[in-house]
């Protein structure tokens, strides 16, 4: 059963091959027996999940439609979930129930999909290893040596060992498409404002975006189309026309018009990644796309756009972790000070301490003008870059990531980490949509191509991953020794 | 040496939204501690602001009534600080792109001369909670029911010269608030709280003074008193060679008594920066023309009509108009009784000085104003005197009924009935024989005065109740002719 996709579990279900009951403690039977090894799961919601799917046995009696009816998925740690402990992979929340559940949550409820558990993650999404996880880092079912990538790294990992149908994610930098790269997996990060952000703890507001991890592409539409809402909990989510995801998967993309950036295959990219992505841009253009040269010219100065306005961001998103209401206080306090500086130094992780004092100085008298100011110009260029692109082309192609998955603390000067996601940054940057789709193996390891398109572009985008899918079997890869 | 006090002031106004700023609780006064604070008041991880509408339209509001620029463009900013009052860590406020831009707000001052004060800008944000430091054994307790409550921060350009002033304008931005119905205007519990900035310099000099800031006035006597002795202050540490040092002070009106809260060097950098979860708040002509359209009479023009329909002077129409409350009174009171003048001497007379004493304000009268025009009636009909009123609106202030009722009640009527009146007047002659000599010897220019006499005792006998012109014609007429 898990290796099925969700479009063929959905099947199954409807067939009675298996009822959702039997489907969830087949997949709780393999998050007790594997996840040992993984780690990508920080809380597993068993009796939630037996729960759901007998109540959606119930639906699926009186032939429900619903394509998540059933189905199994995890929640990346990052969403509320109203009385089940949301900890953001973080120590400082490590006690934290929510009174609510995120939007997301509801959503994918309403459709009656079964919620296993929450995901394992860098902590408050602030990394692309999952090593800043307070619950330990979490390890690529392709290679344990390795790191899955991050901060999604749990739902990636649990995708990838077939211990979870599929399940949610988020990208502020990539944190989406670069674990969906290292893990062999189908990655989407929607446009910014597509699905709504309420219930989701934030990093960077302004970045933010839900998304998901599935084995393939007709999957991540099944599941988007059930998170994608207008919700007025979230002043940001956008009311733009929800599209059919599946409905167009199937269309013919020749006369497709691809934009391959030029500054996305220089120096860093690994020969091998770079070798698998050209062949698949060859694989696109059998299906029928023309491939033309682009060019992103400011594409250098992303990662440092980024890493201004991010942490500037997150200093003030994390100030309400300060002890005093919930989450993680300090033993006796001396006084208020106290508890206030060491609630949030021993609360939080050296990598989020890291980054709330450099948005902290970048936001400070005297330096917001060169900092803050001048990335917030610099984002402009950036979104320009795209705009001007895609008046020639329709959508952008390139490598998700510089090479495969890399091995645990190999990358421990944190700018040689911030640089892992130097192709997805810009893309959030410019609030636009972007995939990840495996596209090879080099050294037994997966390879991600990333699709970038327009706003509100998911459909073509998924329906050209589809086709992609359709043509390869590389989705279809599994990890060694996942049973 | 001559010095020039040179003020401006930052006034906090709490808008009389139901809701909060960015979310549903209610802003109710005086509800136990944190039963109006939801997870988003709360800053729990997840949660997001949605902005109430209605807020934007009381600062429109507030804006096109001091003739301001109404930024179509305004932007939340967020103010970093941490306090245990403010859960998200930040202030969401205003500070680059506020919603109302300059405006001018022209005061009346007493003695008839009039005074303009520019209006820097007027931004929206959210309040914080309350930090309860008594009763928790040496711990603070926090209630966050008044946190998120929407504010609109008043800044003005320091264009007062002294306290009367100061007190003056802020008199009127209480008038001005209250009579748009967008601030409840009760002042001891925070819905207008008076930042005062206060520097001197030498006259004829043109740079300002070091100033210093004395936070959160909550009534305009511990303004008044504040200002002065800040004033004081500054001047003798100047006079004896000292300098002034930029601060924060609090004034105690309690104790009267005033202290240094923190120095410039101590004060935070408040690191503003957009509000990522809050996209640019962008208002459109044709919503503002329709809040113009909607805005109520503005006080001034209430004077205007109050001088020129109704006939009040100047200082009745400018005292009946400052407050919302006190205006509505009026209006009833005349438009039921038909006496505009004898309805403002009555509010400004006898009710303001009852109330006053009771320490409570015109919505808590006691008698209505339908009351007050019923016994108005009753003195314009003749069907009592003055001084007659005075004690039906004493029976009526403690509560015994309406004019009619106790005047029945307590036959209060007045004589006006001739036969009556002669026979109490033909008593009074005959058993006064001496006097009425007197008066009949008397010349001319002396008579008046001796009448007083004859009409004591005839209003004695009646009890007060007598008409009073009734029996001087009568009285005069069996005096002249003997």
């Amino acid at each position: 059963m898990h290796n099925l996709t969700i479009a063929e579990l959905a099947k199954g279900l409807r067939d009675k091959s298996f009822s959702s009951v039997e489907l969830a403690q087949h997949f709780l039977g393999r998050i007790q027996r594997l996840d040992k090894t993984y780690n990508s799961y920080i809380t597993i919601t068993e009796d939630t999940a037996l729960a759901q799917a007998k109540a959606a046995d119930e639906r699926l009696a009186n032939n429900d439609d619903s394509p998540l009816c059933g189905i199994p998925i995890a929640h990346k740690d990052i969403f509320c979930t109203t009385g089940i402990r949301t900890s953001c992979g973080s120590k400082m929340l490590d006690n934290f129930l929510a009174p609510y559940d995120a939007t997301v949550v509801e959503n994918l409820a309403t459709t009656g999909a079964v919620m296993l558990g929450k995901t394992n993650m860098d902590e408050f999404a602030m990394g692309s290893s999952n090593e800043t996880s307070y619950y330990g880092p979490v390890k690529n079912p392709w290679s344990t040596d390795c790191v899955p990538g991050g901060s999604s790294g749990g739902s990636a990992a649990a995708v990838a060992a077939r211990i979870a149908p599929g399940a949610t994610a988020t990208d502020t930098g990539g944190s989406i498409r670069q674990p969906a790269s290292l893990c062999g997996l189908t990655g989407l990060k929607p446009t910014y404002g597509r699905v709504s952000r309420w219930g989701m703890i934030a990093f960077a507001s302004s970045l933010d975006q839900a998304g998901t991890l599935t084995r393939t592409a007709e999957d991540s539409a099944i599941m988007l189309q059930a998170m994608a809402s207008f919700d007025n909990k979230d002043s940001t989510c956008i009311d733009h026309a929800i599209p059919d995801y599946c409905a167009s998967l199937n269309n013919d993309i020749s006369g497709l018009k691809i934009g391959v950036p030029k500054e996305y295959f220089g120096e860093g990219l690994n020969p091998g990644t770079e070798q698998a992505v050209r062949a698949a841009l060859e694989e696109l253009e059998k299906l029928g796309a023309s491939i033309k040269e682009v060019s992103l010219p400011h594409s250098h100065l992303a990662v440092p756009t980024y890493y201004v306005i991010a942490p500037a961001e997150c200093s003030a998103n994390l100030s309400r972790f300060d002890g005093a209401r919930y989450g993680y206080r300090c033993e006796s306090p001396k006084d208020l000070e106290d508890m206030y500086k060491r609630s949030r130094g021993e609360g939080f992780g050296d990598e989020v301490i890291r980054r709330i004092l450099v948005g902290t100085y970048a936001l400070s008298a005297g330096y917001y003008d060169a900092y803050y100011r001048k990335a917030q110009q610099t984002r402009r260029l950036i979104k320009q870059d795209f705009m001007d692109a895609f008046k020639e082309v329709d959508v952008i192609v390139g490598p998700t990531a510089t090479s495969t998955a890399f091995g645990f603390g190999a990358k421990k000067d944190p700018v040689a980490m911030y640089m892992e996601d130097i192709y997805t940054i810009a893309t959030n940057l410019a609030g636009l949509p972007g995939m990840s789709i495996p596209c090879g193996l080099v050294d037994q390891k997966p390879v991600g191509l990333q699709i970038i398109g327009q706003d509100w572009d998911e459909a073509r985008m998924l329906n050209i991953a589809h086709q992609f899918q359709r043509a390869t079997d590389f989705h279809q890869l599994a990890p060694q020794g996942i049973e | 040496m001559q010095w020039e006090t040179v003020i401006g002031l930052e006034i906090h106004v709490q808008l009389a939204t139901k809701s909060k700023l960015f979310s549903a609780s209610s802003t109710t006064f005086g509800a136990e501690p944190n039963t109006q604070a939801s997870a988003i008041d709360l800053a729990m991880p997840g949660t997001l602001p949605s902005p109430n509408e209605e807020a934007f339209r009381f600062a429109t509001m507030f804006g096109l009534a001091i003739n301001a620029d109404i930024n179509k463009h305004s932007v939340f900013e967020r103010k970093n600080y941490f306090y245990p009052d403010l859960p998200k860590g930040y202030q969401t406020t205003q500070l680059a792109e506020p919603i109302v831009g300059a405006g001018i707000v022209t005061v009346q001052l007493e003695g008839g001369s009039t005074k303009d004060v520019r209006i820097h800008h007027a931004h929206l944000e959210e309040d914080a909670g309350k930090s309860l430091h008594e009763d928790f054994h040496g711990m603070s307790g926090i209630d966050l029911n008044r946190a998120g409550t929407p504010l609109i921060e008043v800044v003005t350009e320091p264009d007062m010269r002294n306290a009367e002033e100061a007190v003056a304008f802020a008199k009127k931005l209480h008038s001005l608030v209250t009579s748009l119905g967008i601030c409840d205007g009760e002042m001891s519990q925070g819905s207008m709280r008076f930042d005062v900035n206060i520097s001197v310099r030498p006259y004829g000099q043109e740079e300002l003074g070091t100033r210093t800031e004395t936070k959160n006035l909550n009534s305009f006597r511990f303004m008044e008193e504040a200002i002065e002795m800040e004033v004081e202050r500054q001047i003798e540490v100047l006079e004896s060679g000292g300098s002034i040092r930029q601060e924060t002070r609090l004034y105690n009106g309690d104790t009267k008594q005033a202290r240094s809260m923190r120095s410039k060097e101590e004060s935070n950098d408040y690191r503003y920066f957009p509000c990522p979860d809050l996209l640019p708040v962008v208002l459109d002509d044709a919503y503002i023309e329709r809040v113009r359209q909607q805005l109520p009479e503005l006080p001034e023009t209430k004077k205007q009509r109050y001088i020129e329909e109704l006939g009040l002077s100047a200082y009745d129409a400018d005292i009946l108009s400052g407050d919302a409350a006190t205006a509505q009174y009026f209006e009833a009171t005349a438009k039921l009784s038909g006496q505009a003048k004898l309805a403002a001497n009555w509010i400004m007379g006898d009710i303001a000085a009852r109330l006053n004493q009771e320490e409570i304000s015109i919505s808590q009268s006691p008698i209505s104003a339908e009351q007050l025009a019923g016994l108005i009636a009753r003195i314009d009909d003749g069907t009592i005197s003055s001084k007659i009123a005075k004690q039906v609106f004493e029976s009526m202030w403690a509560g015994e009924g309406d004019a009619d009722s106790i005047i029945e009640s307590k036959g209060l009527k007045q004589v006006s009935d001739t036969g009556a009146l002669e026979k109490m007047v033909d008593d009074v002659i005959a058993n006064n024989q001496a006097q009425v000599d007197n008066y009949r010897s008397a010349d001319e220019k002396k008579r008046p005065k001796m009448l007083g006499f004859f009409v004591g005792q005839i209003m004695k006998a009646s009890k007060g109740q007598a008409n009073p012109q009734a029996v001087n014609e009568i009285l005069l007429k069996k005096l002249n002719d003997q």
